[in-house]
């Protein structure tokens, strides 16, 4: 019984991480419709920037994860603006494709520029102690990436919802032409979207960085794939349905491991992923939910 | 496609008449003519394990130095390094640039059993010898049951080092029952497991437990909790230090406290980075050697290598790529000529050869017999515990 407490909270904290990266799939793919395949690169290089803000310039664990969420935002337009937006009215494969090199230059890139050694993050960069509640172990950390990614998918819900930016996001994924023809930005807003779901990306890289303490220039690509499971999980393109697909994917694999098929891990992820295109093409929040982002 | 080669000729034509012309003495930098042997290195240099690679580079650069100090037979040995990016398929890229192209003599590499099985076949074909210096898995030497004659090893094989450890585990830690930990991915690491199981049930414990994971895995979290339910004496990790490292440190967070005990895959610097000082402590390996030993031998290689490389004190990589460099001239010198085939003859007939990583005798499977070392770690230092002699 402790076993499976256990298993179920280390089930819930990579569950979080895979959460925070579907969201920015799920982001993109409501507006563009385009399955941006470098999001888990960003990822990647959120790791390396909170690492070098951390070893480098010495900064604590908060302020290097709102550097690295503040240039993976940046970064991401970037990609937006130099590789998509050119291709925006060309088919939809051609986009794809065009995703999977972008996903490659910045895999290679990366150890073109700095080799493909891994590095270790710091050791104890947030002293938090562990609780320990009969039996079952919850390290300081796994607490910390709850709070923080449950704050952040929060503060997304608030702006997709309640800001001005939000509502121009939700208008064109609703309709990009009629969002045009109402006066809305739309390039700004299909920015301002590649933005925060960067932004989450580069936090989800700090947080990986910091859980399993290893980073490389491939470690995005894993994740990636897993969050964009957990995203079709949920329902491509609704905002909730990425959290709980996360969640419940992160679960999920704890629960195999912890019925002896550790190897079977990766595999049931995506098992999952076709028994869903299967039986809920939509997802499972994609009949209920009309509205998408 | 028909011009580029042509031109290509014409290239290669200029650049040998240019080399002639330059030349009036013997010097013509070819492999096995002049007074230089070319040697090849084909090392993972990048990728994930590069820090064995380079260690051993390290190792065969000051090898080479002293070599060449005197010279072997009036000539001088010549590296040539080839980045296998730890891949396999690369290893055998790797290992036909450098016979076809580099017209090497022999080639020292690779540092993973994996990657020295891949090119094996390449260096039978081609009659040049192979010389692992720390691929441990018994199958680089033989395939099939038939011996590969030109693949040698430096190191000990895998079967010793399990043993050593159960030995150890049962002796000295008094532990009764284990839990053992594997890369499903790795032969080294199921080959240690094999015969480490073996010799703990024949010794009295009981293994209680077989994880399973997969190279490059980074969440080892729900496989240790299963182990953490056993509640295991000890655990015993055959892995590579990449994931060694984060195992260590989610099982001492998972509160898992008992002694971990893994072999020669865990000497990197990087697994200290990795795991951490403290999680590392209460945790043992089998290693070829120990900067720690009293040895004379040992102690003089330590400080010829500190005072190459600022002070840095060697790893049994370094040891290892070290005592290749000296296997191999042995036999160069002995062969009284730089022919591949004299060479692999004199390899085989090795007998003796004292290195830093003990005497060297050869088995009729290439295998050394030599002895094993074990180190603890104590706060991310390695220190020497004891030495284990083989039977």
């Amino acid at each position: 019984m402790e076993q499976l407490i256990q298993q179920l909270v280390n089930g819930i904290s990579l569950g979080s991480i895979y959460a925070l990266i579907a969201l920015g799939y799920t982001m993109v793919y409501g507006i563009v419709k385009l399955i941006n395949f470098a999001h888990g690169d960003v990822v990647m290089v959120g790791a390396f920037i909170g690492f070098y803000s951390i070893t480098i310039l010495d900064l604590g664990f908060f302020p290097a994860l709102l550097i690295s969420m503040a240039s993976c935002a940046i970064f991401g337009v970037l990609i937006e603006r130099i590789a998509y937006k050119p291709l925006r009215n060309a088919t939809r494969i051609a986009a794809l494709i065009t995703a999977i090199g972008v996903s490659l230059f910045i895999e290679y890139g990366t150890i073109y520029v700095r080799g493909a050694q891994p590095e270790a993050y710091p050791d104890n960069i947030v002293p938090l102690k562990s609780l320990e509640i009969s039996g079952v172990k919850i390290s300081g950390q796994s607490i910390l990436i709850l709070v923080i990614s449950i704050s952040l998918m929060i503060l997304l819900q608030f702006i997709v919802h309640k800001t001005k930016i939000g509502k121009a996001m939700r208008a064109v994924s609703y309709d990009m032409d009629a969002a045009r023809l109402m006066g809305i930005n739309v390039n700004n807003t299909i920015s301002a979207t590649f933005a925060i779901g960067s932004a989450l990306a580069g936090a989800a890289g700090v947080i990986l960085g910091m859980y399993y303490t290893k980073i490389d220039p491939l470690m995005g690509i894993t994740p990636g794939i897993k969050a964009f499971v957990a995203a079709v999980l949920g329902g491509i393109g609704i905002i909730p349905g990425a959290m709980t697909g996360g969640l419940l994917l992160g679960v999920i694999e704890s629960l195999v491991s912890a019925a002896g098929g550790s190897l079977w891990r990766d595999a049931v992820a995506f098992v999952v992923l076709i028994l869903i295109l299967i039986f809920r093409p939509a997802g499972l929040f994609g009949k209920n939910v009309r509205e998408k982002v | 496609m028909r011009k580029k080669k042509l031109a290509g000729i014409f290239m290669s034509l200029m650049v040998a008449a240019g080399v002639m012309a330059g030349c009036n003495s013997s010097t013509s930098g070819d492999g096995e003519k002049g007074d230089t042997i070319k040697i090849g290195a084909n090392l993972e240099l990048s990728g994930g394990v590069a820090s064995y690679g380079q260690s051993i580079k390290e190792g065969i650069e000051l090898a080479f130095e002293e070599i060449n100090k005197d010279g072997i037979n009036g000539k001088k040995l010549k590296l040539v390094p080839f980045d296998n990016k730890s891949d396999a398929p690369e290893a055998i890229n790797g290992a036909t640039k450098l016979i076809s192209q580099d017209k090497v003599v022999a080639i020292i590499g690779a540092a993973t059993s994996g990657n020295t099985i891949a090119q094996a076949e390449i260096a039978q074909s081609n009659k040049i010898p192979l010389l692992t210096p720390t691929g441990t898995n018994p199958d680089v030497t033989v395939k099939g049951g038939k011996l590969n004659d030109f693949v040698y090893r430096t190191c000990f094989i895998d079967p010793f080092q399990g043993t050593v450890a159960a030995n150890f585990a049962v002796n000295e830690l008094k532990v009764k029952t284990a839990a053992v930990f594997i890369d499903t991915a790795s032969d080294y690491s199921k080959g240690l497991a094999a015969s480490f199981k073996e010799l703990f049930a024949k010794e009295g414990g009981k293994v209680v437990l077989e994880e399973a994971y997969v190279a490059k895995d980074t969440d080892f979290h729900a496989q240790l909790t299963n182990i953490k339910g056993k509640n295991p004496d000890f655990i015993f990790v055959p892995g590579y230090y990449e994931e060694v490292g984060l195992i260590v440190k989610q099982a001492r967070e998972l509160g898992i406290n008992v002694p971990m005990m893994g072999a020669d895959g865990w000497d990197s610097p990087k697994l200290v980075e990795l795991a951490g000082n403290e999680a590392l402590n209460n945790t043992f390996i089998t290693n070829h050697y120990s900067s720690g030993d009293s040895d004379q031998k040992v102690q003089e290689f330590v400080k010829a290598f500190k005072a190459k490389y600022k002070d840095k004190s060697p790893d049994a990589f370094n040891a290892l790529g070290y005592d290749s460099a000296y296997f191999i001239a042995d036999a160069i010198k002995r062969a009284g000529s730089s022919d591949p085939k004299k060479i692999q003859k004199a390899l085989a007939e090795t007998d003796g050869l004292s290195l830093v990583t003990g005497k060297m005798k050869l088995d009729d499977k290439h295998n050394p017999i030599k002895s094993a070392v074990i180190l603890e770690y104590k706060n991310g230092e390695q220190t020497f515990k004891t030495k284990v002699d083989p039977k």
